[in-house]
């Protein structure tokens, strides 16, 4: 198990990286040729900044738009980064105190990404509109991140695991020496969807994650009558102009 | 053809009534297909190519690697259906294929199933689709009831905004020969005859002076319309429903006597009687591009030193947020003043400054609202503060009318739902679409009129205008309700010898 796992994480982590990469430098490389801030929209760049900010943080828009799932979603959201910042201590020698400090709301914040991803869940099955925009995909994202979050959870609350084994792997792992990975079938299930979950997630709209900073809607400023805005191929066009 | 359908009832705007969901309703409210003449007049293809599918898919890579917007969105959605109840045409139509992202999705499915790699690997699960005929005709369908009015866009957590999606949907179409009729036969008239009217120079010259005319029996005073008057102050680009129908001739002849009063000296220009840019409804950076070249060309010749837009909302969005991006810079104009400025900018500024005076019992009686434009509430702006395209209008109305009340909050401002006969889509075979797309507004328009005694609604832009004279009577309104901006102004405005 040990051996695939390593080379499983291997790959995972691999295709994750790469894989953002590769996207995040497609975003950031694709032209903006046309200023399309929705507008009001900040008249200053670090205004803009601190709109995407304001949208990643709080989701202002989404505020606006819709209070239940709003509170859906920062549920999800907010246990999820709680939980992820609870596992950095997989990764780190010696943790580092934030993410001390998170340590004692691993239960909580893992009950609220499950509580939220079954909100989100059951809307998607009772609301008529949001049934019918629901591809399988979205079902199975739903489903993959409940498996982890559950399994994750047994581990915590029901079949405990040996911690220090899997600190041991991953540091292990991440200087490409191997350490055994405890035999644990719940721990194996966690790993696996985890794997699953980092191979899909640039082919996915998990990338709604990068994507945020990139929407020109919202991270563009305000201030087309002040400076001209040229892409380089609307430049090109230009030749031979008045 | 027209009116074989019901005109919806209008429900409680504070009830936020929303439809079931009637699959197919819109299906057969179909726009014409352009005809030959009017594709080629553009450069496109004739008629649907044979090989239709594989051009349209290699415009689509051309199009995802030339917008960021596209191919960030293409990527992004995660199906949360913030957007869902937001749109007019799902709201007052209840076709799901009318919510934003089953609109997007018509497009992402194909999107999905040529550049994606779960969408090869595993199509029925992403919900990726092959290009069929069948598919292109469903983008044809839904791509041409979408008014690009970004309503969507301020609701989505990320900014999706579906105008982005259905200009690049539109632009494939007219790069495969499936163009629709009503926009590109317009941008034709505009490139052989210099306006969305088609109305040559001749005719708009005795139209002006059949105005002045007019005018001066009203007023006594002699207020001008110049037309190509090289050397003057400001040029005057305004769409051509301001020299052709009521009530927009009547917003002209109120920025006639603002300029009048102003002492500014002003003219219009032939070559560019036309605020409107349709290159913007289908997509097309080289025809925006083409159109908003004779506002400058004619700016160099006229030698003029200030530009101002008339009452239009999406060549307000061209004009203030493209203009300089597409034609720009603008270095040979007076620096002192934004290039361009809107009409309402300016005349809010005279109000200011008290250089023109208004006497409100021009236009007793009036109880007015404000019809905030999409193009001009969600992609642009007035003034020198976020908001101000909110600000300005209303400031303009409150100076000239003795009562003025907001509709409901969820309906104005950078909430405003579209008048439902923008974007390309005031066209006679799209009364339907019309008359149900207006029903948001119109339940918030029935709110005042019923409890604060509302007698007209303002707007500032001539699609709005238009749209709306056509579609109130079907709810049983008078489209005489209907005013410019300036209109009010013109009903106020104190001529004659200001020292
Ligand atoms: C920059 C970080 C992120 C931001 C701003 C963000 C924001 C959002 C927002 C606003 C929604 C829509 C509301 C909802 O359906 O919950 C959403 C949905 C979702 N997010 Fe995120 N997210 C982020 C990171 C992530 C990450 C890291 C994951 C998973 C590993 C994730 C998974 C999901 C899923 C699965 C949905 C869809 C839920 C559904 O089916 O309704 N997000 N996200
Ligand atoms: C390689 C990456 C990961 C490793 C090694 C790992 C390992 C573990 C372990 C050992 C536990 C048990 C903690 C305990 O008993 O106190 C756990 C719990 C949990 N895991 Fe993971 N996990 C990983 C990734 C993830 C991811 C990506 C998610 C979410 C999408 C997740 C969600 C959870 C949850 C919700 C719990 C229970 C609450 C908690 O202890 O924080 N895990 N994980």
């Amino acid at each position: 198990m040990t051996t695939v796992f390593a080379i499983l994480f291997a790959v995972a982590t691999t295709v994750l990286v790469v894989g953002l990469v590769a996207k995040i430098i497609q975003f950031a490389r694709t032209p903006a040729p046309l200023k399309i801030p929705t507008t009001p929209a900040p008249l200053t760049k670090s205004g803009a900044a601190f709109r995407v900010a304001r949208e990643v943080v709080v989701f202002e828009s989404l505020f606006k738009s819709n209070k239940p799932l709003w509170i859906f979603a920062v549920l999800f959201h907010l246990g999820l980064f709680v939980v992820l910042a609870r596992h950095v201590r997989y990764f780190q020698e010696h943790v580092w105190l934030p993410f001390q400090l998170v340590q004692p709301f691993g239960l909580y914040a893992g009950l609220m990404m499950m509580g939220g991803l079954a909100l989100l869940a059951l809307r998607r099955a009772v609301v008529p509109r949001i049934a019918y925009i629901t591809s399988p995909s979205d079902w199975l994202m739903l489903f993959l991140l409940m498996g982890i979050g559950a399994s994750g959870l047994a581990m915590k609350l029901i079949a405990h695991t040996d911690i220090i084994g899997v600190k041991a792997f991953f540091i292990g792992l991440m200087s490409f020496e191997i350490h055994p990975l405890p035999e644990d079938p719940v721990l194996a299930v966690h790993l696996g969807l985890v794997a699953l979950l980092m191979i899909v997630f640039p082919f996915s709209k998990l990338l709604h994650a990068p994507g945020i900073f990139f929407s020109p809607t919202r991270n563009q400023n305000d201030d087309p009558r002040e400076r001209r805005h040229l892409s380089n191929w609307a430049a090109k066009l230009e030749a031979g102009r008045n | 053809m027209a009116d074989k359908f019901e005109t919806p009832v209008l429900g409680d705007v504070e009830e936020r009534p929303m439809p079931a969901l009637a699959c197919g309703a819109m299906a057969q409210s179909r726009s014409y297909v352009a005809a030959p003449a009017h594709q080629e007049a553009l450069g496109f293809p004739k008629e649907l190519v044979p090989d239709w599918q594989e051009k349209a898919i290699a415009k689509m890579g051309d199009l995802l690697s030339r917008y960021r917007s596209l191919r960030v969105y293409m990527d992004i959605c995660v199906k949360c259906g913030a957007c869902t109840d937001k749109c007019h045409y799902f709201l007052g139509t209840g076709d799901p294929k009318n919510m934003p992202v089953a609109r997007q999705d018509l497009f992402r499915s194909v999107y999905r199933r040529y550049f994606t790699l779960a969408g090869k690997i595993a199509p029925k699960l992403v919900g990726a689709k092959e290009f069929t005929k069948e598919l292109l005709d469903e983008w044809f369908n839904y791509f041409h009831q979408c008014s690009q009015c970004r309503r969507c866009s301020v609701f989505c957590p990320y900014g999706i905004d579906t105008a982005e999606i259905s200009m690049a949907a539109r632009e494939i179409m007219d790069s495969i020969g499936y163009g629709q009729k009503y926009c590109n036969e317009i941008i034709g008239k505009v490139h052989k005859i210099g306006n969305n009217l088609g109305l040559p120079a001749p005719a708009l010259e005795d139209t002006l002076a059949g105005l002045e005319e007019d005018m001066e029996a009203d007023s006594g005073v002699a207020v001008k319309m110049p037309l190509d008057v090289h050397g003057a102050e400001v040029l005057l680009i305004t769409p051509s429903a301001d020299f052709f129908a009521e009530p927009h001739v009547l917003g002209l002849m109120g920025y006639a006597k603002v300029f009048h009063a102003s002492g500014v000296s002003w003219t219009l220009s032939t070559k560019a009687s036309e605020a409107g840019n349709f290159g913007m409804f289908i997509g097309n950076y080289e025809q925006m591009r083409k159109i908003a070249m004779r506002i400058r060309e004619a700016a160099i010749e006229l030698g003029v030193k200030r530009i101002v837009f008339g009452e239009c909302g999406h060549a307000w969005r061209v004009a203030y947020s493209f203009l300089n991006t597409l034609v720009g810079p603008w270095d040979f104009l007076d620096p002192r003043y934004p290039v361009p400025q809107h009409i309402v900018e300016f005349t809010t500024d005279l109000i200011r400054r008290k250089g023109i005076k208004l006497d409100k019992s021009g236009n007793d009686g009036m109880v007015l609202t404000f019809h905030d434009s999409c193009n001009i509430a969600r992609a642009s702006r007035m003034g020198d503060f976020p908001g101000g395209q909110f600000v300005l209008p209303r400031e303009i109305i409150k100076a000239t009318v003795p009562k003025f009340v907001d509709m409901n909050r969820d309906t104005i401002l950078e909430k405003t739902f579209c008048c439902g006969g923008g974007g390309g889509l005031l066209t006679d075979e799209l009364m339907e679409v019309r008359v149900k797309g207006a029903k948001p507004r119109l339940e918030a328009l029935k709110q005042v009129v019923e409890q604060e005694g509302v007698t007209h609604m303002a707007t500032i832009c001539a699609i709005c205008k238009a749209q709306f004279t056509k579609v109130l009577p079907y709810y049983g309104y008078d489209r005489e309700m209907i005013v410019s901006v300036h209109q009010l102004v013109s009903n106020t405005i104190i001529l004659g010898d200001n020292d």
